[in-house]
């Protein structure tokens, strides 16, 4: 019988590196390890940090002073509401087990409410370390930090003229609708994408690209501000990007070399991975623009930290250094010629680059996947460009089920939503602001 | 009475407030403006868009001046603020038809100071 289960967990582990694995039939019981609780308690708190200052200060100084709040009451809320439709059903839908012939595409509400799972419980879910587990509870509160992040990335698109009231009934619905099953095809045991094979360390698709494109739609569907004439608005506050840009970074360590589960190398590893392509991407960025533009900006060095950590995401369990330094050089030079050239020909109106940034750069993520995984990291995760050619295919794959499926229900949900409260301001809202339209507050005191 | 309103370069505030005082002109208000007149603006560049002709910082001066103070505060003025190139600014004269002080009410000349 021991035979019999150390092969078949064998057989998971080597199956094209499945991400994770249900706990039942490991020959020995898992515990709760505190080192590894310790850190990811920490990860998760880092991550939460990446929504709240984070994101919402990088958005804040890139919008016009009228409507600072309104972002900054965005990403707070998000928090807020996401982290309750998270622990009421969300989870249990992204994580959970269902059965029948939806289990390899949505959880089912087994553990809505975080029902039978007890605070002592383990988590079923572990990557390098199959009996050092951390609570099961800490396991969903980290994954809680990366539903919030999700949906606050598509506010990039539709910044400065989105109805409060539409907002919310939107971002509800897509993290049920979009993330949970997403995530659940990417992460959760019965995915379907796990057992395709594909390569996610961290949340290339689930985060990144399927806010990128959600981000694209929402542009779109949205239509542009009244005063945009196919150029950025200036950003009001760049010392608030760049405090945004800085706290992301630091917040991201939780969230690449968190979602090793553990504190050890795998983590180390992702650190580094995370912290280098970063670097990488931000020295590309700032060439690009002193080449292009005559000038090295602190915008960009910003903007190209944030695309190097959007594209190391899923890469960052299982590249070396010389993968992710070529993941950062190759971001920032895509990710530059798509928001400086290629959003301005076509005319859509992304405001502050979700798609162009998050999406175009989770997308080259997912492929730098592909190529770049070395088996000297996890040794059953292997690119194209360490002999397995196939690996690319496993990456094309979910690539393609993400943007499709995003693209779609994102549409359904913003028509959807644009029928029940609508989605977009009056003109006359725009001029005065959001903040003041919608939150009848001001950012900024002109006298005292 | 007279109201004079001078837009000078930011980095010459200093020195003009230097000359008013010598000249005894002792009251003034300053603001600060956006403008240009046929100085080319800097290129300032955000996610690739360069934005030129922009507009400049500048420094707004606004006095009132009884008739006999008038050439003095544009000398004062003029001392301070020229550096000889583009962008030096310029002052401006207008009539004032009625001044108030608003702790005694008294008006006219004597209001002006």
């Amino acid at each position: 019988m021991r035979k019999v289960i150390l092969l078949v967990s064998l057989l998971l582990l080597l199956s094209g590196a499945t991400l994770f694995a249900q706990s039942s039939g490991t020959a020995q019981q898992p515990v709760i390890d505190s080192g590894n609780t310790a850190w990811l308690i920490v990860a998760t708190a880092l991550v939460m940090l990446m929504t709240i200052p984070g994101l919402a200060f990088f958005y804040g100084g890139l919008v016009r002073r009228k409507n600072v709040l309104s972002v900054l009451m965005q990403c707070f809320i998000i928090t807020a509401v996401v982290s309750l439709q998270w622990f009421i059903v969300g989870y249990s839908l992204a994580f959970g087990s269902s059965s029948g012939g939806l289990a390899p595409f949505i959880g089912g509400l087994k553990w809505a409410f975080m029902n039978g799972i007890g605070i002592n419980d383990p988590s079923p879910y572990f990557i390098s370390q199959a009996t050092a587990r951390v609570p099961h509870l800490v396991f969903a509160l980290f994954q809680c930090m990366f539903a919030v992040i999700t949906p606050a990335l598509i506010i990039g698109a539709f910044a400065e003229r989105m109805k409060f009231g539409g907002f919310l009934l939107f971002t509800i619905l897509w993290a049920t609708f979009v993330y949970d099953p997403v995530a659940h095809w990417v992460w959760s045991a019965d995915g379907w994408l796990v057992k395709l094979g594909a390569l996610d360390f961290a949340g290339g698709t689930v985060v990144h690209m399927n806010s990128g494109i959600a981000a694209l739609v929402a542009a779109i569907v949205l239509g542009k501000r009244k005063d945009y004439a196919n150029h950025p608005t200036p950003p009001h506050n760049i010392p608030f990007v760049v405090l945004g840009a800085a706290l992301l970074w630091f917040g991201w360590f939780g969230f690449n070399a968190g979602s090793g589960l553990a504190a050890d190398g795998l983590a180390g590893s992702a650190f580094l991975a995370t912290h280098i392509a970063t670097c990488a991407a931000v020295v590309s960025w700032v060439i690009m623009d002193w080449i292009f533009n005559g000038k090295p900006t602190v915008l960009g060095a910003a903007t190209g930290a944030v695309a190097g950590l959007v594209a190391i995401t899923p890469a960052s369990g299982f590249v070396t250094i010389g993968g992710a330094i070529a993941t950062g050089l190759v971001v920032s030079v895509i990710c530059w010629i798509m928001v400086s050239f290629v959003k301005q020909k076509s005319g859509y109106d992304d405001a502050l680059d979700a798609f162009g940034v998050h999406g175009v750069g989770g997308i080259w993520g997912a492929l730098a996947t592909g190529l770049f995984a070395s088996p000297v990291i996890q040794s059953a995760a292997s690119g194209v460009f360490y002999g397995n050619g196939k690996q690319i295919l496993a990456q094309l794959a979910a690539i393609g089920a993400t943007l499709v499926w995003s693209f779609v229900v994102t549409f359904i949900l913003l028509k959807i939503t644009q029928a029940v409260v609508g989605i977009k301001v009056t003109g006359s809202e725009e001029d005065i602001g959001l903040d003041l339209t919608q939150h009848d507050e001001k950012a900024y005191t002109v006298i005292e | 009475m007279k109201y004079i309103i001078a837009i000078i370069q930011p980095q010459c505030l200093a020195q003009v407030q230097d000359e008013l005082y010598k000249a005894e002109v002792n009251l003034i208000t300053v603001s600060e403006v956006l403008g240009h007149g046929r100085q080319k603006g800097t290129t300032e560049v955000y996610r690739g868009y360069k934005e030129a002709r922009n507009l400049l910082r500048k420094i707004k001066l606004e006095i009132a001046v009884n008739e006999e103070f008038v050439e003095p505060t544009l000398a004062a003025i003029t001392r301070g603020a020229k550096t000889g190139q583009t962008g030096d600014g310029k002052i401006f004269v207008l009539d004032l038809k009625e001044c108030l002080r608003i702790r005694t009410e008294e008006r006219g000349s004597i209001a002006i100071g």
